[in-house]
Order: C-alpha cells, then structure tokens, then sequence
C-alpha cells in the first residue's frame, strides 16, 4: 500500500508545526559541518549548554554541545545502552545520564549520530551543575585537549561583588584561551555583532515561548523542548534569527486562525526540570488525554530569562553575570520566584515536577520548592520520579496511576 | 592512655560532647560538612567549628526534603537537623563543593531554623591567579560574616593565634600518622581514625593539649621501623563514618596506613604561613593542599597524587570508600583506578551508605583483596 493511500486525519495535519521540517534540516547541516569540520579546516569546540558559546561563534569555531548529544541519545531510545556500557567503564549508575551516555559514546563511536567530533579543545562553564566540570575532565584525558574552565559562582542570595569581579576576569582569559588555541585575534568587532545577534536570538526565543500565554497554546513544553536546540546550539548567529522568526510568525499565524496544540485544551499545566527525552511522546498524549497542555517549564527559558541583563554593547562585561544567573545557578527561593511569574504568566492550573534523578542540582530541593508552591500558590503539584535518558528509571504503570491520580484532583 | 580515652569519648559521641563545649567553655558552636571550611575563622571569631557527620539512623524527616538519590552525609545531616539532634549549634557555614550539598544549604537554611547560615561559595578551579583572588575575597567576605553573626570582631591577633594553633593541631596530626605508618602497632588505625574525628569536633583549645599529650606516650613505645608483617593498605575517597571499616581490615589481615579521606590527610594535610596576611595565608593553604574531586586543579593530579601516595607509603593496595550517590568521586574512580591499575597497585571499590554492609559480606570482599595482596 502507498504511502499517499493512508488517509491523513486532517486534524492532526493542521495541527503540526510546519516549520519543523526547517529546524531538522538546520540541525542536520550543522551536523554535517560539524563532523567534517576538519576537512574544512575549522576547530571543534566543546562546550556546555550553559557557556558562552558566543565567543566561539565571533572565533569561527564550530561548538559542539555534549548535553545535546545526550538529550539526542534520550530521545532515540538508545539510552540503556550506551549507560550500561559507561558502567562497565566503571561509571556509576548514579551519575548524570548525559555524561555516562556521552562518555561510552567516545569510545564506541555509538549513538545516533556515531558519536561526536573530536574537541580541538574544550570550555566547561559551571552555571548548570558541578557534573559538568567532571564531565568535561573526563573528555580532557580522553582526548588530551586544553581544557578552559568558567567558573560561575552560585547564587545564593546575591551575585557579590567579588563574583562579579571573577567572572568578568575569567571572560579575558576565556578570549586569551580562544586566542592561543585559535592562533588569531579575537575580532571585537565581530563580537559585538554575534553579541547582537545572541540577544536577539534570546529575545525571539522568548516571544516563541511566550505564544503559549495565549488560551488555547498553539504550541507546548514538548515543542518547545525540540526547538530548544537552536538556542542552545547557535546562538549569535543569523540562523537562529531566521529560524525563530519564522516560527514566531507560524506561531502567531496558529493563535490568529485558533489552532490549539492540545485539541480541547482545559488544563494548564507548568512543567519542571529536563523532558523525559524516550518518553515525551507518551507524556504528551497521556495528558491530552485529560485534555491537559504543558504550556510552559522552567527548562527552556533558563537561556532567555537572564538576558535583560546583558548589554549587548558591553556583553563581555556583563554577559558573565548573565550566565552566572541562570535558572539552576540560583538559590530555591531564587528559583521560586521564576517559579511564580512562570505560573502566573502562563495561568496554570498545576505544576508537573519531574524528579530526576540524573541531575541533582535541578532535583534535590524539589519537595521544598513543591510545598512552597502548594502554600502561596494554592495550585495542585505533582511529582514524577525518573530520569531523561536512562529508561531503566521509569516505571510506566507507577507513572500512569499518579499522573491519572493527579488530574483526577484538578478535575475537581 | 588518658589522652587517647578522652579523644575517643568525644569521638564516640560527638553530639554529647558538642551539647557540653557551651556550658564548660562558654563557646559558640558552629557545624560544617567540609574540609573547605575556613576553621580558623571560626576560632578567631571565638567559636568552635563542629563537623558534622549525619546520623546513621533511619531517615524520616529528611525525606520530605530530598529524594533517594542523595549521598547518606547530605541525608543523614538533615535529618539530624530537623530531629533537633544538633540544636547545640549557634549555625552552620556551607562551603561550596558539589551539587548536592549547594542544595542541601538552601534546604538546610530554609527549614533547620539555626541563628545564623553562612554560604561559602569558593571557587570550584583553584588554578588560576584570578580564582586565588576570588577565593581570598571570599574568606574575607566570610570573616565579615562571622563576625556580624557572632557578634565578635576578628582582630589580627586573634587571627594569627587560631592560624598558629591550627597549624600545631595539623602537625601534630601528620606526625601521629607519620609515626603510625612507620609502626603500625603504637596505635590501631581505628584508634587513630576516632582520633582525627575528634580532633573535628572538640575545642581546639583542649584538643591540642592531649593531641601533644597522646604525641608523646606514643613515641615512648614507638618503634623505628614495623615488625608488622600484614600489608599495607590506603584508604581513598570521601568522607568515612565507619570506624568499624578499619577493624574488620585489621582482622583481614591488612593496616591501613595512611589514606586520602575527607576525615584523614585532607583535613590536616599543609601548613599556613604565619607571615603574611593571614586571609591570603588560609587560601594559600587550599590552594598547595591536595584537592577534594569537587575542585579542579588540574586533569591527572588528583591520580598522580594517590600513586605518589601509594609510593610513599609502600601501600600493597588501595581501597576506594565512597558514599553512594557522591558524584564528584564516581566521576573520578575510573581514571584513578587506571592510575593505580598502570601502576601494579591492586585496588577495590566499597561503596557505602549510612550502614555498611553486612559483616560476612564486608569480610569475604577484605578477605578475598587481602589475600591478593599477599
Ligand atoms: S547534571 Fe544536570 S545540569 Fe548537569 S549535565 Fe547532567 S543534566 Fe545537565
Ligand atoms: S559525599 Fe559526595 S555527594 Fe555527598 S556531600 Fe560529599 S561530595 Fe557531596
């Protein structure tokens, strides 16, 4: 039978999102560059989601991101794999998922892609978790490159004085770093200009996110998770502002013409911590189900909603401080009061908290930031214990109870 | 042994002892969780810093703030913060080392209700010129802390002294474990480990006086070199809060005769210079030390620090202790036993959590490494 036979539920048509078949099509070409990099002449650079990515753009380097490869590794499934085989290296089951399945595939060449380019060198910032400053060790002795860190300091109740002083060194050093390994100067010129180009990436980013506000949420958490990788991925380029403009305007288009993602949206729910990458397709259908919408998390904004504080004029000055403030670099009452704009923002009727175990700094503090939520907010929560790459953490039924449980409560 | 009796009392209940150093010395008491714990500030400031270990009994109040998967130190802390267990404390200062502890600070600081919290939030690299300088702001941001917390000024003198005093606690301690490398049998390793526990706990003040006193009767029996035929093993890893892991070794047929342990050489290891300015000596301090998996100095030393040790102290193996769910020394076990492993030292891994094993199973894995060892 052909495929065209298939009867298409035009519903569903309408309802897909056209301009993913361009956001495939950008992260395939900047695969393909970044695997055939040498041949090109160009440097790899590793870096965390968290760091400055834009100095490494201005440097005509290609950043590669490990945590993107893992959430690629999650949502291909072929998580327990690559995991137990990073156990046999004698990593722990304990560590983060991203790192045990990024580690196995440097030496398997597995996972989606055949792994990733080797790193002519490697930036580590610390502003998501001290994992990554492991992590990223572990890829210097495997592949004997430099290794630059950037040390953001946490944010307990403020960003000191002396945080602030270090940071902004560190920035010098970090384009003295780029310099030697790059073997040219850095164009400030051309710094300013990716400067501009990140923020604005940022702020349409932001916009796109925002389009959920709107009742019905043209778009999703899920969605936003999949968009996610272009922010986080090449950032400062003139890609990223072509492609979020155009789904901006898809996403616009959708409110003007009613095209709801979740067809008979009545719930709205708020999502925290990564997706449960092998699992966002059952997630999302189990809540629409309950005619439920993740229209919001806390995970996809983290990049935009420090960037009213960076000055695109000055941004090595101040985009250290930005970085150093991001989402999970903050205190829990920090982080609360992100929590309550993001419900309030979004008018949600409850809140989904997904307890993962790979990474503590996002998980450990949940119950708290929970019971804070049901006293001053008043809304329902849940918890979902599992994981984002490592499928052995998710109990299917144990999930399906609660999350039945939990919509049966706001349904009342 | 009086000296030693009254260390391992102190060490044996440390909550005991902690609830008596207000009444007997009019101290104020200060609880940490970490060697990075810039302990001379707190004297200076008049008070005693009081490590805390985290209880080994069942978990229940703690779990309505953390999930499972959190180290058995992190846990059994809170729970004996919201137990009350601690309520001998004037606060707690929170050095920044990893994730799980940067939470449990603001759990901590959120629900255990102690007069005052203090972050410490150093520098994670500790190789660079500008980390240094951060780091010093820091401690200094910290004297500052103390000082308004407790309501003391720290003077330079009163620095210099808790620097002076520190550094003789410090000394005497290496040259106990010196003296027990070369002859394992003037004290049992389970001794001496009650020994530096306490020595994290007590008032410095009537610490010293019996760590010089315990120095003394020891060197009297001591010999140059060991008659002890049983090899000698290293202890590598975290924090140990079982005293037991060093008997059921020596029953094993091993000594452990020195370690890399949070509660052992890292706690005592490097003196501060008494010369200069007193807030950059204590950094210098941190920065020579070796350092803890949570800091970075650089990519291979923590493993050539731990075969150079092996070396030194002619160990014939090592034995990894880590608390289960710690991320920062999972992350490193695997190189650092390939440096071992390229290096012919025979090692094992115990994982543990708040209990040990059980004794049979605990001493089937020592029997069966020791025997390799022979
Ligand atoms: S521990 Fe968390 S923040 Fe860090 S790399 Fe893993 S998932 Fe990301
Ligand atoms: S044992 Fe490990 S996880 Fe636990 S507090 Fe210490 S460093 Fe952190």
């Amino acid at each position: 039978m052909a495929d065209q036979a298939i009867a298409k539920d035009p519903e569903k048509e309408r309802r897909k999102i056209k301009s993913v078949s361009k956001m495939k099509e950008i992260m395939t070409t900047y695969y393909i560059e970044a695997k055939t990099a040498r041949e090109n002449g160009k440097k790899v650079a590793w870096i965390t989601s968290g760091g400055p990515v834009e100095f490494l753009i201005a440097m005509d380097v290609i950043p590669v991101y490990p945590e993107n490869h893992g959430a690629m590794i999650g949502a291909s499934k072929m998580g327990v794999d690559l995991c137990e085989k990073a156990e046999e290296m004698g990593y722990s089951r304990d560590l983060c998922s991203y790192a045990r399945t990024d580690i196995a595939c440097s030496i398997t060449n597995g996972g989606p892609i055949g792994g990733l380019p080797a790193p002519d060198f490697l930036v580590c910032c610390n502003n998501i978790c001290g994992t990554v400053l492991k992590w990223y060790e572990v890829a210097a002795r495997f592949y004997n490159v430099p290794l630059f860190i950037l040390d953001t300091p946490f944010i307990h109740s403020t960003f000191s004085e002396a945080s602030r002083k270090y940071v902004v060194q560190q920035t010098y050093e970090y384009i003295a770093f780029l310099e030697k390994q790059c073997g040219k100067k850095m164009d400030f010129e051309r710094m300013t200009e990716v400067s501009r180009l990140a923020v604005q990436g940022l702020r349409l980013w932001q916009e796109v996110l925002d389009t959920a506000a709107h009742k019905p949420a043209p778009m999703t958490a899920f969605d936003a998770f999949f968009h996610l990788a272009l922010i986080v991925t090449l950032r400062g380029t003139q890609t990223v502002v072509d492609y979020y403009s155009q789904l901006l305007a898809e996403m616009r288009q959708r409110i003007a013409d009613g095209i709801a993602m979740v067809p008979n949206e009545k719930y709205r729910l708020l999502w925290d911590n990564l997706p449960v990458w092998y699992r966002t397709k059952w997630l999302s259908d189990k809540f629409s189900s309950h005619n439920a919408c993740l229209v919001g998390d806390t995970y996809t904004s983290a990049w935009s909603g420090v960037m009213d504080l960076i000055d695109e004029n000055n941004f090595i000055e101040t985009g250290a401080v930005a970085y150093s403030s991001v989402y999970i670099n903050v205190s829990l009452d920090i982080m609360f009061e992100t929590l309550k704009k993001l419900i309030k923002k979004y008018d949600v009727d409850g809140l989904v908290m997904h307890s993962n175990r790979s990474c503590k700094p996002y998980s450990l503090g949940q119950y708290d930031l929970q019971q804070m939520v049901m006293r001053e907010l008043k809304i329902p929560t849940l918890i979902i214990e599992a994981d984002m790459v490592d499928e052995r953490s998710f109990s299917e039924s144990q999930i399906e109870t609660r999350i039945d449980a939990f919509m049966e409560t706001l349904k009342k | 042994m009086d000296a030693l009796k009254i260390l391992k009392a102190a060490a044996a209940d440390p909550y005991e002892y902690g609830a008596t150093i207000k009444a007997k010395t009019g101290k104020k008491v200060v609880g940490n969780f970490c060697t990075y714990t810039p302990e001379e500030l707190i004297y200076a400031a008049g008070a005693v810093s009081f490590r805390l270990f985290g209880t080994k009994e069942d978990i229940s109040l703690a779990d309505k703030h953390l999930q499972s998967y959190c180290c058995s130190l992190v846990r059994g802390g809170l729970e004996d913060a919201l137990r009350g267990n601690l309520s001998f404390l004037a606060g707690t200062v929170f050095p920044h080392t990893c994730d799980s502890i940067q939470r449990l600070s603001d759990i901590w600081r959120l629900n255990a209700g102690f007069p005052f919290h203090i972050d410490i939030v150093l520098p994670v690299k500790l190789d660079t010129l500008s980390a240094r300088t951060y780091m010093v702001d820091v401690l200094a941001g910290c004297k500052t802390d103390l000082e308004t917390a407790l309501g003391v000024q720290i003077t330079p003198e009163r620095l210099q002294h808790a620097i002076s005093i520190y550094n003789d606690i410090r000394r005497t301690l290496g040259d106990i474990y010196r003296m027990r490398s070369a002859d394992p049998s003037v004290i049992s390793a389970g001794d001496l480990y009650h020994v530096i526990k306490a020595s994290m706990i007590m008032d410095r003040d009537e610490l010293l006086p019996l760590l010089n006193a315990l120095y003394a009767e020891l060197k009297a029996g001591a010999k140059a070199v060991s008659l002890n035929a049983s090899p000698r093993v290293l202890l590598s890893g975290g924090v140990c809060n079982h005293p037991d892991i060093y008997d059921a070794l020596e029953s094993s047929g091993a000594q452990v005769v020195w370690d890399d342990l949070c509660t052992g050489t890292r706690y005592f290891e490097g003196q501060i210079e008494e010369n200069i300015d007193p807030v950059e000596a204590i950094a210098d301090r941190y920065i020579s030390r070796m350092v803890c998996p949570a800091k970075h100095l650089n990519v291979t030393a923590r493993g050539e620090h731990l075969v150079h040790l092996a070396k030194v102290q002619n160990a014939a193996g090592v034995i990894f202790l880590f608390l289960k769910f710690c991320d920062p020394h999972s992350f490193d076990y695997p190189y650092l036993k390939k440096f071992l492993d390229e290096a012919g030292i025979p090692n094992i891994l115990l994982e543990v959590e708040a209990q040990l094993p059980a004794d049979a199973q605990l001493r089937t894995r020592f029997d069966t490494f020791v025997d390799m060892l022979n």
